[in-house]
C-alpha cells in the first residue's frame, strides 16, 4: 500500500513554482546572491585591506585615486587613500548584518507577540496592543540617536535601537491575521478535540501566518538598511575601520565637489542593487503567496 | 430504553451585544438570548435532528455542550456528569468520546497540513504513547473506512473536492471512537448528490459503530432522512421535540408547519400547484 501513495503538493509547493515564475523576483534574487557572494568572496581578490592607507594616494585622492586596475584600487579610494573596494565590501556585509538581523528580531518578537494578543484575547490583548501603540508614538530615530551618544557609538547599540522598533509594525500585522485565523473552522475543530492552546498556536497559528510574515519581513530587511544608512549618514551608526553604506555615501556625498564621483557611485550602485533586489523578492513572494489578492 | 448518554436541562447561553438604542459615550450592552432554556435527551445510538432558522441558536446549542461557547447557565449531563462543571482535564478526557463535524469542508481542515497530518491530530492529542507507524496504520484504515483511497494521506485539502474534505472531516472525528458526533450542517455547503453520499456515509457509520449524533441542519428533507427524533428551535427556545415522523407529518406547532410547508418539493408541476394554493390563500386573507 505505501508504494502507491501519492505524493501531496503543499501550498509551499506551489507558491515556489509561482515565485520562480516571475521574472523580476528571480533576478533580484540571482542579483542579491551575488553580491553577498562578492561581499564574502570578494575580500580574496583585494590588494589592500580595508584599513590600510596607500600614502601615495593620501591628500591627492582625486588625481591620483581613480579606479584603476593597476594600483589595485579597483573602485579607487576614498580622500584618506583607503581602498574603497575593501570599504564598500565591508561595508556591504555591515549593511546586510543590519538589515537580517533587525529584520530576524522583529519576525521572532513580533510573530510570538502578535500571535499571543491575537489568540488569547480580550484584557490580555487591549493590554499588549496598547503597549505597541504607546512604543510607536515615540520617536524612534530619536531614541537611536540618543542610545547611540548617551552609550557609545557600537554595532551592538545599533542593533539593539533597531531591534527596538522593528517589531512593532510586525505585531500588529501578524495580530490581525491571528484574529481572522482564530476563528477559522480548523481552529476550532482542534479546540474541539483538546489540542492545548500553545499547540493550537504553534501548529495551526503560525504555519498559516509565515507567508505575510515572510513578505513583510523581506521588505522589512531594506528598511532596516535605510534606517541604519541614515543614521550612519548622520555621522552615528558604525565605528571606524569598520563602515557601512550609509556611511560611505555620506563620505562620497561629502568630498563630491572635488571631482571624486567614484566615492559616491560606488557604494550607490551596491546600496541601490540591493534594495531593488528585496523590492523585487518582496513583491514576488506576495504574489506567489496570496495568488487571490492578484 | 436505556439511561440517556447525554441530556441538557435548561441550556441558557446570552451574549453581550452592543445596544445602538441606547446613546451615551460607553456602549451600553444588552442580552442577546442565542441560546434561552433547552432541554432535551440523546439515548445511545440515537440520531437527534436540530432544525430551525439560521440565527437560531443550534450551533451555539452545539458549541456550548462542548464548552466551546460558554453557557449563562444550565447542564449538559454526560453519562451522569455535567460538561459544564468538569475542569479542563477532566474535560479533555470526554472531548476524547465527543467530536465534532463542521459545516465548511475545506475551512475546517487546516490548508497547511496534509490529510493524514490532519486525521492524526486527536490521536495525537489523546494517545500521546502511540507509535508513528501506528498511528499511520489507524489513518489508512479511517480513510478506508470513509470511502477515501488511503494512497492520498500525503495530499493536502485544497487538492480534494469538497465531499472528500468532508470525508475527512468525518475521519478525524471518527478516529478516537466517539460515543458522540456533533454535526454542525455537516452537509449544507455540499451539493445534492454529494449531501447524499455524505449522510450515507454517517448513517452506516452509526450503524456500524452505535454512536449517538446530533444532527443540525436547517435542510428538512435532509434531517427526516437521518434523524430518529427531530428538535425545532426557534429563537433560542425548543418550540417541538418528537420522533422524525410525528415532527415532520404532523406537526403541533405552527412555526414547524410553516417550517415545513417553505421545504421545495423536488417536482415542477407539484411545486406549481402549492404556488397557487398560497397564492390563492394570500388573496383570499
Amino acid at each position: 500500500m505505501n508504494t502507491s501513495e501519492v505524493k501531496g503538493r503543499s501550498l509551499w509547493s506551489d507558491a515556489r513554482r509561482r515565485f520562480f515564475q516571475n521574472k523580476a523576483a528571480v533576478a533580484g534574487l540571482i542579483a542579491l546572491t551575488l553580491i553577498v557572494l562578492i561581499s564574502f568572496i570578494g575580500p580574496f581578490f583585494a590588494v589592500w585591506s580595508n584599513e590600510t592607507i596607500d600614502w601615495d594616494v593620501m591628500g591627492s585622492a582625486a588625481t591620483l585615486g581613480q579606479p584603476s586596475f593597476a594600483s589595485g584600487h579597483y573602485f579607487g579610494t576614498d580622500d584618506l587613500g583607503r581602498d574603497l573596494y575593501s570599504r564598500v565590501l565591508q561595508g556591504t556585509r555591515v549593511s546586510l548584518m543590519v538589515g537580517v538581523i533587525g529584520a530576524g528580531i522583529s519576525v521572532l518578537v513580533g510573530t510570538i507577540y502578535g500571535t499571543v494578543a491575537g489568540y488569547v484575547g480580550g484584557r490580555t490583548d487591549q493590554i499588549m496592543m496598547r503597549i505597541v501603540d504607546i512604543l510607536m508614538s515615540i520617536p524612534f530615530m530619536f531614541v537611536i540617536i540618543l542610545l547611540l551618544v548617551v552609550f557609545g557609538r557600537s554595532i551592538g547599540m545599533l542593533f539593539l535601537g533597531i531591534g527596538l522598533l522593528s517589531w512593532l509594525d510586525m505585531s500588529r500585522i501578524v495580530r490581525g491575521q491571528t484574529l481572522t485565523l482564530k476563528n477559522k473552522e480548523f481552529v476550532e475543530a482542534a479546540r474541539a478535540t483538546g489540542v492545548s492552546t500553545t499547540t493550537i498556536i504553534r501548529r495551526h497559528i503560525i504555519p498559516n501566518l509565515l507567508g505575510i510574515v515572510a513578505i513583510y519581513a523581506t521588505l522589512l530587511v531594506p528598511a532596516m538598511i535605510l534606517t541604519e544608512s541614515f543614521i550612519s549618514f548622520l555621522g552615528l551608526g558604525v565605528q571606524e575601520p569598520l563602515t557601512s553604506w550609509g556611511a560611505l555615501i555620506s563620505e562620497g556625498a561629502g568630498t563630491i565637489r572635488y571631482d571624486t564621483e567614484w566615492q559616491l557611485i560606488a557604494p550607490l550602485i551596491f546600496f541601490v542593487i540591493t534594495l531593488f533586489s528585496f523590492f523585487f523578492i518582496g513583491d514576488g513572494l506576495r504574489d506567489a503567496l496570496d495568488p487571490k489578492d492578484r | 430504553m436505556s439511561e440517556p448518554i447525554l441530556s441538557v436541562r435548561d441550556m441558557k447561553v446570552w451574549f453581550d451585544v452592543r445596544d445602538d438604542e441606547a446613546g451615551g459615550i460607553f456602549p451600553k450592552t444588552k442580552k442577546l438570548k442565542a441560546v434561552d432554556g433547552v432541554s432535551f435527551d440523546l439515548m445511545p445510538g440515537e440520531t437527534l435532528g436540530i432544525v430551525g432558522e439560521s440565527g437560531c441558536g443550534k450551533s451555539t446549542l452545539a458549541r456550548s455542550i462542548i464548552r466551546l461557547v460558554k453557557a449563562t447557565s444550565g447542564e449538559a449531563i454526560w453519562m451522569g456528569r455535567d460538561l459544564l462543571k468538569l475542569s479542563d482535564a477532566d474535560m479533555l478526557a470526554v472531548r476524547k468520546d465527543i467530536q465534532m463535524i463542521f459545516q465548511d469542508p475545506l475551512a475546517s481542515l487546516n490548508p497547511r497540513m496534509t490529510c493524514g497530518e490532519i486525521i492524526a491530530e486527536p490521536l495525537k492529542t489523546h494517545f500521546k504513547g502511540m507509535g508513528k507507524a501506528e498511528r499511520r496504520e489507524k489513518v489508512s484504515m479511517m480513510l478506508e473506512k470513509v470511502g477515501m483511497d488511503p494512497a492520498q494521506i500525503n495530499r493536502y485539502p485544497h487538492e480534494f473536492s469538497g465531499g472528500q474534505c468532508q470525508r475527512i472531516g468525518i475521519a478525524r472525528a471518527l478516529i478516537t471512537n466517539p460515543k458522540l458526533i456533533i454535526c454542525d450542517e455537516p452537509v449544507s455547503a455540499l451539493d445534492v448528490s454529494v449531501q447524499a453520499q455524505v449522510v450515507n456515509l454517517l448513517m452506516g457509520l452509526q450503524e456500524e459503530l452505535g454512536i449517538s449524533l446530533l444532527f443540525i441542519a436547517h435542510d428538512l428533507s435532509v434531517v427526516k432522512h437521518i434523524s430518529d427524533r427531530i428538535m425545532v428551535l426557534y429563537f433560542g427556545n425548543v418550540v417541538e421535540i418528537g420522533t422524525a415522523q410525528q415532527v415532520i407529518e404532523d406537526p403541533q406547532h405552527e412555526y414547524t408547519q410553516k417550517l415545513i410547508a417553505s421545504v421545495p418539493i423536488p417536482d415542477p408541476r407539484k411545486e406549481m400547484e402549492r404556488r397557487e394554493i398560497r397564492r390563492a390563500k394570500r388573496a383570499a386573507s
